[in-house]
């Protein structure tokens, strides 16, 4: 076991415990957030660095401060670390920049984009973000793409965490045909030619993306995801555990999902039968309303869009204009 | 390889060097062989890399093609679009633009009728592709074409020696495993 | 005229290959180290020699060679680093391919050091007529029984290959390099773990510079006492230095640390001065990634000091006033240079070579070129300025690799030496615009 002090408060957690993990069983408003990191997926992490923290001392052994932020989410604790996040303003100040950083490339369509509501970037740009943006050039736009008949890659909105290129290694046991291509700023994740991910649980990349990069073609409706009812159900499944959230809207099914953690993690990879076929509620066994925690803007069921101000939205394409006019977010920034 | 209704194939000669490269590594690590076959494919199918060489690199390396095109997409050494017979690749990094490679670039542009980045020059000989340091600074401004570098390429009688001796290079000059060099394609764009 | 070391022989005819190479004292240390030396030994000489790594970060090489890891059973390996493309550096190119045998005896000698049976030299795809002649090479000691089993009677056995790169900077970067060397994207990995503990193959590894190897035989030679008595302080030994830009005689110089930088630029031994009989305006000292410095910076310290070429010197001042030898590539700049555009075209090269993987760098990279593209090209503001030293300050320290730091260093630094430039560039931004534009104001601002 090892002794670590967090923003201080002390924790004793298993060797090998990361620092980011020690934070999430103290719990609270001090967990850093984790933009690429994904506790299921081997390899993932230490990508997007939003995360970063100080460390002020490594160890009782060795207790001087590392000279740079480490990434809390592939850092283990040693015996007797100190590790300053949320009481040290230039941590805080880091992960501006990172906000920052993340969004200068990224559409600040919100407003029109599927994920609104459930978008790990929105929510880490609203509680980490400044308000304005001082980017000025052009952004990087790519085209939408169709991976099969079930699933859109938008990569204009992907911050290449790499999550999905992951799990698709890791449900495809090594039949992988999903992954990056490119480099630098002109990566995209891509299946080349366009394969399709002949896999029966491809499904999981769209949960585990954090942004509104990979998104599920068989949403019924469309509709702003605050609109709608989580529901925990489950069914007898030859495929999966068969353990899945629905979506609805009055008694219709839009989506089914995965069950996610509180920090948007999935617990148990669900099949694409569950998640794109069983769409009415007789397939499924209701267990009860689904408790969504971190998610600020759903579970507090207002929708707030931090950077996007009335000269960003001037300057959005009039088709996007319009589309936020007729479909307009319940509150904006100023 | 142009057409691509038949399956890529390797040479003998070049699976013979295939093989001798793979036990380079250890057996079980055959897929760092990735970048050397991808060179060889690249010299043996006319200076760049269809999906379809790529996935004869895969088969031959025991891999997914996926895993190769990350790659082969990762590296600037690797076309993916074909050549005209000859991609010069000019350096435009620091030490050779203040030696005079903006206007190398230019004067390459003007004589083959080529574009940076464009497709091949109209009789499909030339290429032209701008590329970052090739570790040849003080000899500015570079050109390299395949495994030939030309250097201090400053005076207009040094490229156009360059560009006449690539004119009379039908084939591509014999890699060690060679007898011959192979004919190079001419693009058709 | 100083020592060479490693270039003594290097114009001589036929020194590429074993016959001559031998003539001339070739291999002796592979003979010495592996008869009459334990590894142990072998590592104290290069401890005791002081040597540097020369592939830019200057690390102490025996140092780096004691953390190797040594797990029962699992094997090591050396790796060479003959990535070279920092822009500005090319004498690894020259040293491989003119004197390919010094290399691999470094490699012979470095590799029993370390207890490795199996070594690779990655050099960078460009190279590969570089990596044909190395294979010809090897090929000669392979025949001479100075690779393979139990070479020399000593019982020590090697394999040595050649790994060609695909055209990528961040492979330079030894994690990124043992990704590529597995076949993969060039992708630098989290540390820990290090190298010397997981490296390649998740084997402990050392990544040496092909110059850092390449000193080894001498320093067996002569031994390592010896070696350190040559250079200044904590500089010990000889560089390679590679000369271009604006001089009369660019080229690789091997000069005994503690050379004068004004002497290596002006004396005709070296660098022959600036070309055209004009001013120098501006010295980047290390390789791309080094701060720019102004004439008078680079010929002085703060302190008003000679600055002399060793990593003490060229450092001396921090980055406030100060740069470093990095990787010894030395890029002269004559007073007609602008600065805002050779920052631009480094910057162009940070963004092109970024791997992508983190965000700080993926990003900033490429919005700092942005910015500079618009200020070279007459569409500056006044607060670029400040912008572009606040987004290289976001980046800087942040990111899984120094590349990173690399990108941002030149930027923060060209701003902190040549604000008035900038300034110039938004203020008369359709002169500054124009092809050939040179900045009209006081030459050099400090
Ligand atoms: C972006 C980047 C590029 C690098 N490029 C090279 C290179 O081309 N050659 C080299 O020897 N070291 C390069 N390095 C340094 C290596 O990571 C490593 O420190 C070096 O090879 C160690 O060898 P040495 O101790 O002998 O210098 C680079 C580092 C970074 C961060
Ligand atoms: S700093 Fe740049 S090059 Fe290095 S890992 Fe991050 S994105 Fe890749
Ligand atoms: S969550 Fe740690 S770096 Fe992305
Ligand atoms: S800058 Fe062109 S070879 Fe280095």
């Amino acid at each position: 076991m090892a002794k670590i002090t967090f923003d201080g408060i002390e924790i004793e957690v298993p060797d090998g415990t990361t620092i980011l993990n020690a934070a999430r069983l103290i719990g609270g408003p001090i967990v850093p957030p984790a933009m690429c990191y994904y506790t299921p997926l081997k390899g993932s992490g230490g990508k997007c660095r939003a995360c970063l923290v100080k460390v002020a001392a490594g160890s009782t052994k060795d207790p001087r401060p590392m000279p740079k932020l480490v990434a809390s989410c592939i850092t283990t604790v040693q015996d007797g670390m100190v590790v300053e996040n949320t009481i040290n303003d230039s941590v805080l100040d880091v992960r501006k920049g990172i906000v920052e950083m993340l969004l200068i490339n990224h559409p600040l369509d919100c407003p029109v984009c599927d994920q609104a509501g459930e978008c790990d970037l929105q929510n880490f740009a609203f509680e980490h973000g400044v308000s304005t943006t001082r980017y000025q050039e052009e952004r990087r736009t790519f085209e939408k793409i169709d991976i099969g008949p079930l699933i859109q890659l938008h990569m204009t909105r992907c911050i290449l965490c790499y999550r999905c290129v992951y799990t698709a290694d890791q449900i495809a046991k090594g039949d992988r045909v999903h992954g990056v291509l490119g480099r630098g700023d002109a990566a995209e994740i891509g299946t080349y030619i366009e394969n399709i991910i002949d896999n029966d649980f491809s499904g999981n990349v769209i949960d585990v993306c954090p942004v509104g990069a990979l998104t599920d073609k068989t949403w019924r409706f469309k509709s702003r995801v605050w609109f709608t009812k989580p529901v925990n159900a489950h069914r007898d499944c030859p495929k999966c555990a068969g353990n899945v959230v629905l979506w609805y809207k009055g008694n219709e099914v839009l989506r089914t999902t995965a069950r996610k953690d509180q920090y948007g993690e999935v617990k148990e990879w669900i099949c694409n039968e569950c998640r794109f076929e069983k769409k009415e509620t007789s397939d499924w066994t209701i267990e009860g309303p689904a408790h969504i925690d971190r998610s600020s803007v759903i579970s507090a069921n207002h929708y707030e869009l931090p950077v996007l101000n009335q000269s960003v939205i001037d300057d959005l394409p009039a088709s996007t204009q319009r589309e936020l006019e007729q479909n307009p977010p319940l509150k904006l920034g100023n | 390889m142009e057409s691509t209704a038949v399956k890529p194939q390797f040479s003998e000669a070049a699976q013979a060097e295939i093989a001798r490269i793979c036990k380079q590594y250890p057996d079980d690590r055959r897929k760092s062989a990735m970048l050397p076959v991808l060179h060889i494919a690249q010299a043996e199918f006319g200076g760049w890399v269809s999906p379809e060489v790529q996935d004869l690199v895969a088969d031959v390396l025991g891999v997914k093609p996926i895993e190769v095109y990350e790659v082969s997409s990762f590296y600037t050494m690797f076309n993916l679009k074909p050549v005209g017979r000859h991609v010069l690749e000019i350096c435009r990094t620091g030490p050779c633009m203040l030696r005079g490679s903006d206007e190398l670039t230019a004067q390459l542009e003007r004589i083959t009728g080529a574009k940076v980045g464009g497709p091949a020059s109209e009789d499909g000989l030339f290429t032209l592709k701008e590329v970052e340091c090739l570790a040849a600074c003080g000899f500015a401004p570079i050109v390299q074409v395949r495994e030939q570098y030309y250097e201090q390429l400053d005076t207009p009688a040094a490229v156009d020696a360059m560009l006449a001796e690539l004119r009379n290079q039908v084939h591509r000059p014999a890699l060690p495993w060679e007898e011959n060099g192979l004919p190079n394609a001419v693009a058709r764009n | 005229m100083g020592r060479k070391l490693l270039t003594e022989h290097i114009n001589v005819e036929g020194i590429d290959t074993l016959d001559v190479y031998r003539k001339h004292g070739g291999y002796r240390s592979v003979e010495k180290a592996l008869k009459t030396m334990t590894p142990e030994e072998v590592v104290e000489e290069v401890k005791k020699s002081g040597l540097r790594g020369r592939g830019g970060a200057g690390f102490p090489t025996g140092l780096k060679w004691s953390f190797l890891a040594k797990p029962e059973g699992v094997p090591r390996h050396l790796v060479c680093n003959a990535d070279e493309s920092e822009p500005g550096t090319f004498k690894d190119r020259q040293l491989m391919a003119k004197l390919p045998h010094l290399l691999i005896e470094g490699m012979i000698t470095g590799s029993y050091a370390l207890g490795a049976n199996t070594s690779y030299i990655y050099i960078r795809g460009e190279l590969l007529y570089v990596l044909r002649i190395l294979e010809k090479a090897i090929a000669e000691a392979y025949a001479a029984g100075l690779l393979g089993k139990n070479i020399l009677g000593s019982g020590y056995d090697l394999d040595l290959y050649v790994h060609p790169g695909g055209g990528a900077y961040i492979c330079g970067e030894e994690t990124a390099l043992l990704e590529s060397l597995e076949g993969k994207r060039g992708n630098p990995r989290n540390k820990p773990p290090f190298p010397a503990v997981q490296g390649l193959w998740a084997r402990p590894t050392v990544v040496n510079n092909v110059e850092s190897i390449a000193a080894v035989p001498v320093i067996v030679n002569e031994g390592g006492d010896e070696y350190a008595k040559i250079g200044v302080g904590k500089s010990t030994g000889t560089k390679l230095i590679s000369a271009c830009g604006h001089l009369n005689n660019p080229g690789i110089y091997e000069i005994e640390l503690g050379l004068p930088v004004e002497e290596f630029i002006y004396s005709d031994e070296y660098c022959g001065g600036i070309w055209k009989g004009r001013e120098l305006k501006a010295v980047v000292a290390g390789g791309s990634s080094v701060p720019i410095l102004p004439k008078e910076l680079i010929l002085k310290t703060a302190a008003g000091a000679n600055r002399l070429m060793t990593y003490e010197s060229l450092s001396d001042g921090g980055f406030v006033t100060g740069t470093m030898l990095g990787s010894g590539g030395f890029i002269a700049m004559d007073e007609t240079t602008c600065i805002v555009r050779n920052t631009w075209n480094f910057s162009r090269f940070y963004h092109h070579e970024s791997c992508g993987q983190c965000s700080p760098c993926r990003e900033g990279t490429g919005w700092m070129e942005k910015v500079l593209h618009r200020l070279e090209h007459g569409h500056g503001r006044m607060e670029d300025i400040d912008l572009l030293v606040s987004v290289a300050k976001q980046i800087e320290g942040n990111t899984i690799c120094p590349l990173g730091e690399a990108a941002a260093w030149p930027v923060a630094a060209a701003v902190r030496h040549f604000r008035d430039e900038f300034e110039w560039h938004v203020t008369h931004a359709k002169a500054a615009a124009q092809p050939g534009a040179v900045y009209p104001g006081t030459l050099v601002t400090v």
